[in-house]
């Protein structure tokens, strides 16, 4: 492709390409590929053992030191499985869906920095650690997030099935409705960073990590990173339980495997993203990177503290999966427009307006936090003064919430009150001091029990 | 006739490669967008078509015009339309049926009128001299974008920007539908179930119903489950099956299951 010319405007990247010659190009885009392959690999062993310490259990521990090539084998099988064609299927499309998913997965790592310019070894070539920047990166990242999709959509639709097409129809939804969320979260970063190049992002946290500095930003990106990648608790694409394995299902060995592998190479991209773009990128964190003068932030060393924030993140995605249930398809897509859109759209607005404020006035970031503050104060004082709405109603009704569970254990005990045990349509068991009606099952009882007692009856 | 030399340009190498690869795929793609019958294949290749644009105008040192075609018109436009036509139907192919009469001539004729004023504003036009990618792209690419989008023509933006909303609340108004009833959610579907329950009545409107081959011999599709009295539960075999009737009867049973099911049921004869 065409020369990056090297910008000196802060908006475009903070790198110097110029030397590279299309075989560092190649060096590093073949480099890219095998570290993303090797990635999966470990990703798979990572995330089975991490599962199994979450399930109380061992994971693969047999082949190899701690079952680490337990996925060489399980490829193997995969890939010599039968490659099944379905009979109904539309057959061009339905070979080309993997490969759309595969290669888009692969072509998101092509803009992430791992790590400052370094001096190749044995050699005195100086280079990024970096294949290419743009100055629209990270939008560029987005644009190959939504091609990513026609693999998922395509591939279900072109299974001629009804499970493989609502999979597919819901992962349309879902990824159309996460990526405006995502979006919006990443613009509050290129408000204040000043430009969408990657680099240039990584360089402008010299000071603040962004997921700090803009935490609300952080949170929604990290949640619609989860919706992005398909996985647990937004994994309803391919819900194993209502879809058998959603856009997925009629496919088998080789192509199954392409999509599995997109899956995980995704998961590794968007852990990438939230560390170039909110974790500081490749920067050490803050006390190694004041020792000796920014020692551990030159050379070499980067690529360790952006593959420890990347892994870090891959261990939130199995943390993830391990704790949360999948959620119910209208849940799932009320959290995303009635939440986090909203939430992530004022975010952008006040980072814009103080943004603006401090560009235009010249007023300092410090006196505008200050005031921010002071008016945040102000409104939470007010906020105290005002009764609160419905308090009334709920000194009234203590008996009913004492149903739903919900109450405080102040009752009175009411002495011989009828109980009803479906009170509120749904069986309870007795308030205290209410009577249990006698059992219709002790008639039957023929061995005379011990006496009674009233703790013992009351208990129900 | 040459634009290259008209603007004083020169096509590298690498750039050269790029469009006699590129340039044949983008028309076969829009070749293929009218040709093929199958809507989703249509979809396909405009998705196609637009990705190649997208690669031309990076090329050509407009990053942000490609990212944001590939974002916004392949991202979100043509997947909600793939979204529609899937969900129109998997198997709908364009029907050629004429509907209005005299159509397809009417269709030839402006096509043809349409080739002939694009080849006349092609060799007609006098375009001004290029002042230069560097002078447009000098704050780099987004810069030089925004600064004419929210600029010089920041009221057709704003402009395009109210068309759009009034739009998007013209099809929610359209689409907008009044509630009649009250909204049955799981939680009041729940409840009902419990108070119907809770005043006696039967518990299978509470427990899920048993899936077929329940207690039964076979675990087949078509065999009923077995209640606690070993009859048959007609509702556990799928409705498709019954309304064919494939579900097995119980002539289908083996011998011993009938004289079991059977007695059970002169037993209860002479309980009740």
């Amino acid at each position: 492709m065409n020369r990056i010319a090297p910008m000196l405007a802060p908006a475009g990247p903070a790198v110097d390409f110029s030397q590279d010659t299309i075989w560092i190009s190649v060096i590093k885009a073949v480099a890219i590929m095998v570290f993303l392959l090797i990635s999966v690999l470990f990703a798979l062993w990572f995330e089975r053992r991490l599962i199994g310490r979450f399930q109380q259990r061992l994971g693969p521990n047999v082949r190899g030191p701690f079952g680490l090539v337990q996925s060489i084998p399980d490829a193997l099988k995969l890939v010599l499985k039968e490659d099944i064609t379905v009979k109904g299927a539309d057959k061009l499309i339905y070979i080309m869906a993997p490969v759309i998913s595969v290669f888009c997965a692969f072509m998101v790592f092509a803009v992430i920095p791992f790590g400052p310019e370094v001096r190749i070894p044995f050699t005195d070539l100086v280079t990024p650690l970096q294949l290419t920047d743009l100055p629209v990166a990270v939008l560029y990242i987005l644009g190959i997030t939504g091609l990513g999709v026609y693999g998922i959509v395509l591939g279900g639709w072109s299974s001629g099935s009804t499970y493989p097409l609502l999979g597919s129809v819901r992962s349309t939804a879902q990824v159309i409705s996460y990526e405006l969320g995502m979006g919006l979260a990443l613009v509050s970063v290129f408000i204040v960073s000043g430009s969408m190049s990657t680099s240039q992002i990584v360089s402008s946290q010299q000071q603040l990590w962004w997921s700090i500095a803009l935490l609300p930003a952080f949170v929604v990106y990290i949640l619609s990173m989860l919706g992005e990648t398909n996985r647990l608790p937004f994994d309803l694409p391919e819900a194993e339980g209502e879809l058998v394995g959603g856009f997925q299902t009629e496919y088998s060995s080789m192509k199954f495997a392409w999509f599995y592998l997109a899956e995980y190479i995704n998961m590794l991209n968007v852990s990438a993203i939230a560390t170039t773009v909110f974790m500081g990128g490749w920067r050490a964190p803050w006390p190694l990177s004041a020792i000796n003068d920014g020692m551990f932030n030159e050379g070499w060393w980067p690529l360790l503290w952006f593959l420890i924030k990347l892994w870090g993140f891959m261990f939130f995605f199995v943390w993830v999966r391990a704790t949360l249930l999948r959620f119910r398809y209208d849940q799932f897509m009320h959290f995303g427009w009635k939440v986090l859109i909203p939430v992530a759209l004022a975010w952008v607005v006040a980072v814009a307006v103080v943004q603006g404020v401090r560009q235009f006035s010249g007023i300092d970031l410090q006196t505008i936090l200050f005031v921010l503050a002071g008016l945040l104060v102000l409104l939470a004082l007010v906020m105290f003064f005002i009764p609160e709405k419905g308090a009334k109603d709920k000194a009234g009704g203590a008996g009913s919430r004492a149903l739903t569970g919900a109450g405080t254990p102040t009752i009175e005990p009411k002495k011989d009150e009828y109980f009803d045990a479906f009170a509120g349509g749904f069986p309870v068991p007795p308030l205290p001091g209410q009577q249990l009606p006698p059992s219709k099952r002790r008639a039957r009882v023929t061995t005379p029990a011990a006496p009674e007692t009233d703790e013992e009856n009351s208990d129900g | 006739m040459n634009p290259v030399a008209q603007t004083g340009l020169v096509l590298s190498t690498g750039e050269g490669v790029l469009f006699w690869v590129l340039a044949p795929l983008a028309v076969i793609g829009a070749l293929w967008l009218l040709f093929s019958r199958r809507t989703v294949h249509i979809a396909a290749s405009i998705a196609g078509v637009m990705i190649a644009l997208a690669i031309f105008y990076t090329a050509l040192e407009a990053p942000f015009l490609g990212v944001a075609q590939v974002v916004v018109y392949t991202g979100a436009v043509m997947m909600l339309f793939l979204f529609v036509i899937m969900l129109v139907g998997v198997d709908s192919s364009e029907s050629l049926v004429e509907t209005l009469a005299g159509q397809r001539w009417i269709a030839v004729l402006g096509g043809i009128g349409l080739v002939v004023l694009v080849v006349g504003i092609v060799v007609g036009a006098k375009l001004p001299d290029g002042v230069g990618l560097a002078q447009a792209n000098a704050d780099t690419n987004p810069v030089g974008v925004a600064r004419l989008i929210f600029g010089e023509f920041v009221f057709s933006f704003e402009l395009t920007g109210a068309l759009l909303i009034t739009a998007a609340l013209g099809a929610l108004i359209l689409t907008h539908r009044q509630r009649l009833s009250k909204r049955i959610g799981q939680r009041e579907l729940a409840d009902a179930k419990l108070a119907a329950f809770g005043q006696g009545g039967s518990s299978e409107t509470i427990t899920v119903t048993p899936s077929p081959g329940v207690y039964a011999r076979h675990n087949s599709a078509d065999s009923p489950a077995l209640d606690a009295f070993g009859e048959p539960v007609q509702s556990s075999v799928p409705t498709v099956l019954r309304i064919r009737g494939q579900e097995a009867g119980v002539d289908q049973l083996d011998a011993d299951r009938v004289a079991t099911i059977a007695a059970r049921g002169d037993m209860k004869e002479i309980d009740g």
